[in-house]
């Protein structure tokens, strides 16, 4: 039995790499990677494009065959066990674009009719909230419903592991903050999601842990808490100046940092950042110190470090840089 | 939802009948086109009387004397407005007045012109008192079988058949990948085989319509007969349109864009629909490239539907043609589905 097979394994991880290595033509698009998912957790894959997320996503569905390393789901292979996967698994890909002339209830019954259980149809295009478009046509659906439907026919074969490759990208901000809601409530429901995003804010409000990844690598991977606590403050303080007459237009950085509270200092496209720990204290004694030095100040803001932050302080590169 | 809904199979098939039935254009160039066809073709081609031949004389007499014949339809010019009229081919041929006899210009490769020479020569002969050494009598074939129209509803019928097939498959296969539904699926438990068995499914289904539709027109509106058995012509359609589906099958199996698709379809249709004999018997090629014509699949199908049709020969005669398409069927199908591209 299915049910009883997913108790006694409940120890195990839902999905576990080690050292997957996978090049096409000369470009390593992964490189050595290891990760393991526990089991009812949504577990992000943080990068920007090109990163090596999708590569790493397809080869967990099984769509790419890596050149080494084992992959590893629900204590299954791809190997031996691709029927069986196939099965319990429910995949979102990136662009899929069913048939404009089929209606979302065909789809769906279509995708159902795969799966020996799952949920009805009915209960899918409830999940996905898209009850008024059952008898649409695909092609008059929006590119939010469109991606509802996806996620709706990677549910109906009541996976136990759930793969959604950048679910909101192209998305306008309603639509986006619809499939969030949505992907909480199966989490609630105690399924394991992995997913992939170059959106900061989407890791940052569902998932559990992330993994930062970068050309292929893993750059850096833990909750949201803990990888915006690694580098060092909760706020960011971002600056420009320009030098006042008879001074200096260099900053003196070492007297910065060594501000009570600032963590670090990076330069970012012509703004200068520092981490800092307490706004409230170190904002005042930033200010009197670039004003020591002669600098005056054009653009002073400060933000909550975030996730993007994160990737800044270990690349020096925005996520969204193409 | 019941037993059938669950049935991959069925729901892959129905996607398939659902996808064609709801593209107009299909509809159009699957049901109308071939009918639009026969309905031109028949007409231009119905009960026609026999051409009237343009010919020309240089003297009045002369045009008199080939006037009396009704094959002919003559005038009368000088030499040069007559080579004129040549050279533009509003005649075929002009009779030339010589001293003691008449000199014939025409072109003798022209079927038409040579046709035009014999009668001419026959009217000015027996008009100069040639008799008959032996009584003939004609006697005028226009019964439904022997007609164009009967010769060239098979080969419309074979086109339509490699026109559906391959089109309808391959276009929706390399959409389907351009898509990345084909990709979608497979990430899915769905069974591949199942996946080209409903194409298999659908087409054949279509094709009974399409026959039926097509055939019945040909039958009821220009009597065209069919004298072989129908479950022989049933089993030959079925053949030709499973070997038309294979070719379909090993176009798209790689292409990645529609526009690649359909060059990859012309390459491979357009040979066909020139050298098969839709319109005009393929014997009328030279004999060095018989041999590519026969090995051509449409070639094949239209020799068996005419000797169904037209002839009422039975299968067990026909083994070249079944061959033929058998072995388009078998290689075409073996490769794409070793080479078959699915993401």
């Amino acid at each position: 039995m299915p049910h009883d097979a997913s108790q006694t394994s409940a120890e195990s991880p839902a999905l576990l790499l080690h050292g997957v290595r996978k090049a096409f033509a000369d470009v390593v698009a992964v490189d050595c990677l290891d990760l393991e998912v526990p089991r009812a957790e949504c577990f992000g894959l943080l990068g920007p494009n090109g990163a090596g997320k999708t590569t790493t996503i397809e080869i967990c569905e099984g769509l790419t065959v890596p050149d080494q390393g084992k992959v590893e789901l629900l204590e299954l292979n791809w190997h031996n066990h691709a029927d069986e996967l196939r099965q319990r698994i429910g995949v979102q890909l990136q662009e899929t674009q069913f048939p404009d002339k089929l209606s979302v209830e065909e789809v769906l019954r279509l995708f159902r009719s795969f799966f020996r259980r799952g949920i009805s149809v009915d209960e899918s295009i409830r999940t996905a909230q898209l009850e008024e478009k059952r008898a649409a046509r695909v092609g008059t659906l929006s590119g939010g419903q469109k991606q509802r439907l996806a996620m709706a026919c990677a549910l109906v074969g009541a996976p136990e592991l759930l793969f959604l490759d950048e679910p909101t990208t192209g998305l306008d901000p309603q639509a986006r903050r619809h499939l969030w809601d949505l992907v909480d409530q199966l989490k609630q429901a105690g399924r394991t999601i992995i997913l992939t995003t170059h959106y900061m804010e989407e890791a940052d409000r569902l998932c559990d842990h992330v993994a930062i990844m970068d050309h292929g690598r893993v750059l850096a991977l833990g909750t949201p808490q803990q990888l915006i606590a690694s580098i060092g403050g909760e706020h960011i303080v971002e600056f420009a100046f320009t030098a006042r007459e008879n001074a200096s237009s260099m900053a003196d950085i070492a007297l910065l940092t060594a501000i009570p509270g600032v963590q670090s200092h990076r330069s970012v496209a012509g703004l200068h950042q520092l981490s800092v720990r307490e706004l409230h204290t170190a904002v005042p004694r930033i200010f009197a110190e670039l004003d020591r030095q002669g600098l005056h100040l054009s653009e002073f803001r400060t933000h909550s470090a975030t996730l993007e932050d994160v990737f800044v302080g270990l690349t020096g590169r925005n996520l969204r840089d193409e | 939802m019941n037993k059938l809904q669950l049935s991959s199979l069925y729901q892959l098939s129905i996607m398939r009948f659902r996808l064609t039935l709801r593209e107009p254009e299909a509809i159009f160039w699957v049901f109308i086109f071939p009918i639009l066809l026969a309905v031109g073709l028949g007409i231009a081609f119905r009960n026609r009387p026999a051409d009237v031949l343009q010919v020309a004389a240089t003297t009045p007499q002369l045009t008199r004397a080939l006037a009396a014949d009704n094959g002919l339809a003559a005038s009368t010019m000088d030499e040069s407005a007559g080579s004129r009229a040549l050279a533009n081919g509003s005649i075929l041929l002009l009779a030339i007045q010589q001293p003691g006899g008449v000199a014939y210009q025409y072109d003798d490769t022209n079927p038409d012109a040579r046709s035009a020479r014999l009668l001419a020569d026959r009217v000015l002969q027996t008009a100069a008192g040639r008799r008959n050494p032996i009584p003939a009598v004609d006697r005028l074939v226009h019964q439904p079988g022997s007609r164009y129209i009967d010769f060239v509803v098979p080969g419309l019928l074979g086109m339509n058949l490699m026109g559906s097939a391959i089109w309808g498959i391959g276009f929706s296969i390399v959409e389907a990948r351009q898509k990345k539904l084909l990709k979608r699926l497979v990430a899915s438990p769905m069974r591949r085989w199942q996946f080209l068995a409903a194409y298999l499914i659908s087409r054949l289904t279509m094709l009974v319509l399409e026959v039926v539709a097509f055939l019945g027109f040909a039958r009821f509106i220009f009597a065209v007969p069919i004298h072989g058995s129908l479950w022989q012509l049933a089993a030959l359609c079925v053949l030709a349109s499973l070997s038309f589906s294979a070719l379909g099958l090993l176009v798209s199996s790689r292409a990645r864009t529609m526009e690649a698709a359909s060059g990859l379809m012309n390459l491979v249709m357009l040979p066909m629909w020139i050298l098969s004999g839709v319109f005009f018997s393929a014997t009328r090629f030279p004999a060095v490239i018989q041999p590519i014509v026969r090995a051509l699949p449409l070639t094949a199908a239209i020799d068996a539907l005419r000797g169904n049709m037209l002839q009422g020969i039975g299968l067990q005669h026909m083994l070249a043609p079944i061959a033929v398409l058998l072995a388009w069927l078998a290689v075409p199908f073996a490769v794409s589905v070793r080479i078959f591209r699915w993401r």
